[in-house]
């Protein structure tokens, strides 16, 4: 099963893969074939298939949250604009994105985009979307990536019907060009833009959504081909696509397996190309199974331990209790042997490959140090009842790691911790939800956009929805509003910085590490490189003739 | 006869009801709400999560939403899936016909290996060849199925490189092969092991001395008195495997990458979406009335002493 990729719910956006990093991922790949791999040796007509699970949901942009889904519509949808590898935004269907004090956007559209069935792109495809989108009644699951903009509570009201059919804050001015007024000013807004949530749609999506979420029609590099429910979704190149991230295959087959071992065992025998994940079973003999075409890499999530603040253990802990804890835990060690490798060592709360990630921003509070951690715990007043125990699901492949991590903090401070099992990720999150957890519980964030805000702001501002700890800290949603009404993205950007820094000394959660993408592709692909989500770049693979 | 099986017919009906009634309870039961699911690990927007629940009809009492289920059933509707908002009944029509192909192959060769193979045990009882069938079926009952699964492929497809490890998405007949017998080993044995023993007792019957005197041919006393007496308690087995072959190849299922009725109950089981589950479920349980009343019907026909009014 995923259960492994329970953390990875939403997956970001797709980072384009600019002419550079696409030729330097395709340069490195075929480096052992020498002069061999020339151009004219790959197929700019041929197909590859990739390892996926059925998406759960109708391929509605705004309705995909789980990583099944979101790389299908990622695949056949494109945004206004989309971030390369280093964090900078870069213009995709949007000609300029303007504005002047973070509060009014005006976009300009590029001219002649269409979408796969041959209709136009237009200000009002994208307006007519997110009303649409953003409407309580027509249930999106991402509904809520609307609420910055002005009226969205008329359309998606906490209670009720939605009092108006559109949101005050868009405005169609003329066919490639219209405005985004923010209810407040948010200086990263852009980045948000890059997200699925954010697509265009044809007309012919409200005829029938239902019907156009078994066939969705999009504006991308792929245009949909076909779903074979629980077998496989075809996707063809679109000819017609004007983004800067033209598919250099023919099309992409999403081959659905219902377990990682079987979908390892077809890529050895070729009948898959591209892996997402290699189970736990084969992390120890994939590199030399596959070679050079084993991945190893680092992209942006963080796993932490979470205390739930509302429990009378942790409700008026001295911060320096958790720092203790944090320093009794040996990241290192269990990174190596008990997770083979697969996680680096955290260091801050923002993953690495974000706008705004500090090196080291925590300093000593993430190193391994017994003593310190029996020091700071004492003068911290001791952790109450002096045990604890870390509620995580036992179908995600948490169990090893929980067991460490315990027995680590068992060892360094002599303080009981126990591993509380929930029987799957369900019954965890009604757990969470409930506000039951008993003493703390494992955390997962995948970024949504590449700023540090997204890892601040959306996890630990009092009101933030990610926010399930009940942690509440007047200082850091003072930091948080400060960093929201600076006047620029730069400065947004330091300021929320200083948030993180001032995180350290409140230990809103305790970060463990960062996640790396373990994965491989066949000998028939070249060119396949992994995004900051951890899903594979489709448009720059390469396939061989 | 006639009067029989329409009294077996209407015992259906509540049978029926019952066991609808207790899955719907029980997936009612389990933490984890599937709206709430739809959202993962970040936080959901609590009108949506309202909205949508209110929509399917999951604000109501849970006895209202089997009462609807049910009424709807009756019209041949069974619901459609919280997630991915399909019908239930397209869910189905993707995931029985796979299992039935891989259960009817698992059967064909569950009935022809395991009866012969009990045949030639029980005809020399105490022989070589029958320590060998116990030592055999004894192997493919105590190994786990996910074992003899593994075994199967790294020997067949990794070594030998005779069939693919995994079915692909046609579902071939001949990739069907592999699985079919991983998924047959275990009832194999138990048939293999019934008809033996029961060829074994019947060999020494009263009526099988009077078919020897009476000089029947060997083939007949074999062929028709024997076997035909001795099958009754195989007949009973095999007819509740089917519908352990059509539910419980879960195991089977996952590990060779099959997308049918196994992986989706699991699957369902998992999102804890009810309605899918119970209309896999109200399948199966048909399956089991059917093939139980097969299985009775058959005794008469084996058995002529045995009579239905």
């Amino acid at each position: 099963m995923r259960g492994a990729k329970s953390a990875k719910w939403v997956a970001g956006a797709i980072i384009v893969a600019l002419a550079a990093t696409a030729c330097g991922g395709s340069d490195s790949g075929s480096d052992d074939n020498g002069g061999k791999a020339s151009a004219g040796s790959f197929d700019p007509n041929g197909k590859f298939s990739v390892e996926v699970g059925e998406p759960q949901n109708p391929l509605q942009p705004a309705n995909t949250m789980e990583s099944n889904g979101s790389i299908v519509v990622g695949a056949l949808f494109q945004q206004l604009v989309d971030y390369d590898a280093a964090g900078k935004i870069v213009m995709v269907n949007a000609e300029s994105v303007d504005t002047t004090d973070n509060k009014t956007y005006t976009v300009k559209l590029k001219k002649d985009w269409t979408f796969h069935d041959g209709t136009p792109v237009t200000a009002e495809s994208y307006v007519k979307a997110w009303n649409w989108a953003a409407n309580i009644k027509n249930n999106q699951t991402n509904s809520f990536w609307f609420s910055d903009i002005a009226g969205f509570a008329d359309v998606h009201p906490d209670k009720g019907d939605p009092k108006k059919q559109e949101m005050s804050g868009l405005k169609v001015v003329d066919p490639t060009t219209f405005t985004i007024e923010l209810s407040t000013p948010i200086p990263y807004f852009i980045y948000k833009l890059g997200y699925e949530v954010f697509s265009p749609l044809p007309e012919s999506f409200y005829a029938d959504p239902a019907a156009a979420g078994e066939k969705p029609v999009g504006n991308g590099p792929y245009k949909f081909v076909s779903w074979d429910h629980k077998k496989k979704i075809e996707v063809t190149a679109f000819a017609d696509y004007k983004g800067p991230d033209k598919a250099k295959n023919g099309g992409v087959t999403f081959k659905n397996y219902t377990n990682l071992e079987t979908a390892y065992e077809d890529l050895k025998s070729g009948n898959v190309d591209v892996l997402r994940q290699i189970a736990p079973k084969d992390l120890p003999v994939y590199r030399d199974d596959l070679g050079d075409r084993a991945v190893d890499k680092a992209y942006s999530a963080v796993q932490s331990i979470v205390p739930a603040f509302y429990t009378k253990q942790w409700k008026d802990i001295d911060p320096r209790v958790l720092q203790g804890l944090s320093r009794a835990i040996d990241r290192d060690t269990i990174t190596k042997t008990v997770l083979q490798g697969t996680r680096e060592p955290a260091t801050g709360f923002v993953a690495k490959g974000v706008l705004g990630y500090q090196d080291n921003v925590g300093g000593d509070v993430f190193k391994y140090d017994p003593a310190a951690a029996k020091a700071l715990i004492k003068a911290g007043g001791g952790v109450p009842g002096n045990k604890i125990s870390i509620q995580f699901n036992a179908d995600g492949g948490h169990k090893e790691w929980v067991e460490a991590v315990c027995g680590s903090i068992t060892q360094a401070t002599g303080v009981a911790c126990t591993g509380d099992s929930k029987a799957d990720f369900q019954a965890d999150l009604d757990s969470r939800d409930a506000h039951e957890v008993k003493s703390m519980y494992r955390g997962g964030w995948v970024l949504d956009y590449p700023v540090n805000a997204n890892f601040i702001r959306d996890l630990y501002g009092t009101k933030s929805d990610g926010n399930t700890s009940g942690f509440s800290s007047a200082k850091i949603d003072g930091l948080i509003k400060g960093a929201d009404a600076a006047p620029s993205l730069d400065e947004s950007v330091k300021l929320y910085q200083d948030a993180e820094k001032e995180m350290v000394n409140e230990m809103p959660a305790i970060p463990l590490w960062y996640y790396k993408v373990n994965a491989g592709y066949s000998e028939k692909v070249s060119g396949v490189d992994y995004a900051q989500d951890g899903d594979p770049i489709l448009t720059s693979v390469q396939v061989k003739k | 006869m006639g009067r029989y099986v329409a009294r077996r017919l209407l015992q259906m009906i509540p049978v029926f009801i019952g066991t609808t009634l207790l899955i719907f309870l029980m997936v009612y039961a389990l933490p984890g709400d599937p709206v709430r699911a739809l959202f993962g690990d970040k936080g959901a927007d609590p009108a949506t999560v309202a909205n949508i629940r209110h929509d399917l009809g999951l604000d109501q009492p849970i006895l209202v939403q089997y009462w609807h289920y049910l009424t709807g059933l009756l019209q041949g509707d069974f619901g459609t899936q919280i997630a991915s908002r399909r019908p239930v009944t397209d869910v189905l029509a993707d995931a029985f016909p796979v299992t039935i192909r891989l259960a009817a192959l698992a059967f064909l060769i569950e009935l022809v290996f395991g009866i012969g193979l009990g045949v030639m045990a029980g005809m020399r009882a105490g022989r070589l060849v029958d320590s060998a069938v116990l030592i055999f079926t004894l192997l493919m009952i105590s190994v786990p199925v996910f074992v003899l699964g593994f075994i199967f492929k790294t020997v067949f497809a990794f070594q030998l490189g005779w069939t693919a490890p995994n079915v692909s998405d046609d579902v071939r007949w001949g990739e069907l092969v592999m699985p079919a017998v991983v998924l047959a080993g275990l009832s194999l044995a138990y048939v293999a092991r019934l008809t033996r023993t029961s060829i074994a007792e019947n060999l020494r019957a009263d009526y099988m001395r009077t078919a020897v005197a009476k000089g029947l041919p060997r083939r007949r006393v074999i062929g028709v008195h024997l076997m035909r007496n001795s099958m009754i308690p195989v007949v009973t087995f095999l007819g509740t495997d089917i519908g352990a072959l059509m539910g419980g190849a879960i195991i089977t299922e996952g590990l060779f990458n099959i997308h049918g009725v196994g992986g989706t109950i699991f699957e369902s089981i998992q999102r804890r979406e009810g309605t899918t589950l119970v209309g896999l479920v109200t399948v199966l349980v048909l399956v089991y009335l059917a093939t139980s009343l097969i299985v009775d019907l058959l005794y008469a026909v084996l058995d002529p002493r045995i009579r239905y009014a």
